[in-house]
């Protein structure tokens, strides 16, 4: 076991410079191609029997802790679960599993996932663990955002992984084309949308709806985050973004809603103060929605 | 030499060079080919813009390394802000192809762009505040822009090249999450035009810190000035007992730390009232609704600093084209 980073990345991750130079970016992909190891093989994917991807069009709306929080409930409930994480611009599922500064691993198999448990349960792979430092920025245009989200579909090994949950930049961009590409061989169990109750959200997820159409992708549902704040002093709920924005969407769309995660002090709290996500009080809706998972998998012949 | 590619072959003559692709050096390179046939010189679209936008004073982007900060909702405010004076004409360009928020936040929804013999027009909020977006280009709400990089390159090129924005003090820019094409197109075109810096938005968590120090480590590598931070959502007043509370708190020193740190000036705080919310669903101004809130202060204060950064800034354009060949 050696670790890989510098081997096959030197040209790309971590000296990746800004350069307007079309010729160089080209170049770079031509040569860390060369060194994937199997560059049609996506067959490393074909033990992992569902995947799961979460989208929002929009930004911040709880996309990571939507997909951490589902990984932490299916692992609950006895099952190996995978957790890649795709937003290369903005990596986020490290820090609240306190990964950072861990490193990939290759073995004969691929690239081995970093486990949040010991008993390898609950595996990540995020493109900061490619990272020298935490502070860089990976400034790259689309084509070598699709090859490296390319590499981490091929190369890394799930080893029987029950479910894979992709998490996924804001937009209807490279990332997204390049995941749904890549994955309709292996019929996705489906997309899990995240809104936020606000009309600038709801029309963003809106745009997604039309994006997993397009693609076709089935919809397992969508998840309203943050719908009301209770005041500590007074008790007052309010909706800080305005409320029963995700319901109407879902209804309007004709798709499943899958339930109001509530703003939470303790998990906004607890996944900034660097404690990892699996000490966090679980949500009750992601909760349910792991358990409908579950469900849809039994009614399968 | 500039153009030599990091990882170039030995002795590469640099891709801008006029043996570029034709010296034995370039034996056996992958981009030979490429070399030798691509046009030298830079691209000629950064001259066109740069005369295009010779009538725009100042050109701001607004930044964030994360998504849902406020970048739009603060973008769309600092307009309003800008625009509450007569004389100052401010435009909005909404780079955000994949999700464009302005024309909701600006109340424009549904709105179409027009053509005229000296470009596309603009859509008017007010006389004096001018708005564009991917949003006015689409059939309806629904409509979804699923486009890989270079698509979005030609739009974002074609926006600020072909907006007839007329005589504009202030051009805003508004940008997606991230640090990828939009970002390195729109200073990239803007090269020839300069721009006058960068306003980057943060919330306090580590989380959204996280991603906004890349931000930040990206405009100091593409030599991007960064005119200050904002931390937004700072702590909620609620409306009913108009007491603090801190929903997303500051474990690691927030925005000022971090603007500290990276040596940079802090712009202020702006607090989460429920109610800027709802004026961005209902595409109102918050600063003309809720005239008397804190947020509204706080707001008017940061949109000050900003002028006053702007003001001290060379408006010439001479100076300006002097900048830029500096610099290349």
């Amino acid at each position: 076991m050696f670790i890989l980073t510098s081997l096959v990345f030197n040209d790309g991750v971590k000296k990746s410079s800004y350069s307007t130079c079309v010729n160089n970016i080209v170049s770079n992909i031509l040569q860390s191609s060369t060194l994937v190891p199997t560059p049609v093989g996506m067959e490393r994917l074909k033990s992992v029997q569902h995947v799961i991807v979460v989208l929002s069009g929009k930004g911040g709306v709880g996309k990571s802790t939507v997909a951490v929080q589902l990984a932490l409930a299916l692992r609950a409930k006895g099952k190996k679960v995978g957790l890649l994480d795709v937003d290369l611009c903005g990596p986020s599922i490290p820090k609240m599993f306190n990964l950072e500064g861990q490193s990939i691993h290759q073995c004969s198999e691929g690239w081995l996932p970093v486990y949040v448990d010991p008993e390898q349960k609950l595996g990540v792979m995020s493109i900061a663990f490619l990272l020298e430092n935490e502070e860089e920025a990976v400034i790259w245009r689309g084509p070598k955002k699709t090859a490296m989200i390319r590499q981490f579909l091929s190369d890394v090994h799930w080893q029987d992984t029950e479910y894979l949950i992709i998490d996924t930049p804001p937009g209807t961009s490279d990332e997204h084309i390049s995941v749904m590409e890549n994955l309709r061989a292996f019929n996705p169990d489906g997309a899990i949308l995240v809104t936020t109750p606000q009309a600038v959200a709801v029309g963003d997820v809106r745009r997604e709806l039309t994006f997993c159409r397009k693609t076709g992708i089935p919809v397992i549902g969508i998840i309203e985050n943050m719908s009301g704040y209770m005041c500590p002093h007074c008790s007052e709920c309010t909706n800080i973004f305005s409320s029963g924005g995700g319901e109407a969407l879902a209804k309007e769309a004709g798709v499943q809603f899958l339930g109001c995660v509530p703003v939470t002090k303790e998990l906004a709290a607890g996944v900034s103060a660097g404690q990892s996500a699996t000490q966090l009080p679980s949500v009750p809706a992601i909760e349910k929605v792991a358990d409908r998972l579950i469900a849809l998998d039994k009614d399968l012949p | 030499m500039a153009d030599v590619p990091q990882d170039a072959p030995e002795h590469c003559p640099g891709t801008e060079s006029d043996s570029a692709g034709k010296s034995s050096a370039c034996q056996g390179c992958p981009n030979q080919t490429l070399c030798s046939t691509a046009p030298k010189g830079p691209d000629p679209v950064i001259l066109e813009i740069q005369q295009k936008l010779a009538s725009v004073k100042h050109k701001i982007m607004v930044v964030s390394g994360k998504g849902g900060v406020g970048k739009s909702t603060f973008t769309a405010h600092l307009a309003h802000g800008l625009a509450s004076s007569d004389t100052v004409q401010v435009g909005v360009l909404d780079v955000d192809i994949c999700g464009p928020s302005i024309p909701t936040i600006m109340g424009l929804e549904g709105e179409q762009v027009h053509q005229s013999s000296s470009g596309w027009s603009p859509i008017y909020v007010t006389d004096n505040l001018a708005v564009m977006s991917v949003g006015f280009l689409l059939k309806g709400p629904e409509d979804a822009v699923i486009w890989r990089g270079p698509r979005k390159n030609g739009l974002i090129k074609q926006f600020l090249r072909d907006v007839d924005w007329g005589e504009l003090d202030f051009l805003l820019i508004d940008t997606p999450p991230g640090t990828s094409d939009e970002h390195l197109s729109v200073v990239q075109y803007l090269n020839g035009a300069g721009i006058d810096g960068a306003i980057v938005l943060t919330t306090p968590q580590e989380v959204s810190l996280l991603d906004v120090r890349k931000e930040i480590n990206f405009c100091q590598r593409v030599e991007l000035p960064v005119i200050g931070v904002v931390e937004n959502m700072s702590m909620f007043v609620c409306p009913k007992c108009k007491k603090d509370s801190i929903i997303f708190p500051a474990t690691t020193g927030g925005g000022e730390k971090m603007a500290a740190d990276f040596n940079i000036p802090f712009l202020g705080r702006l607090p989460l009232d429920p109610r800027i919310g709802k004026c961005c669903d209902e595409g109102k101004s918050f600063l003309e609704e809720v005239p008397d809130s804190p947020a509204t202060d706080a707001f008017k204060s940061i949109i000050e600093k900003i002028r006053d950064y702007c003001s001290k800034r060379p408006v010439n354009k001479d100076t300006e084209t002097g900048e830029a060949a500096a610099q290349s």
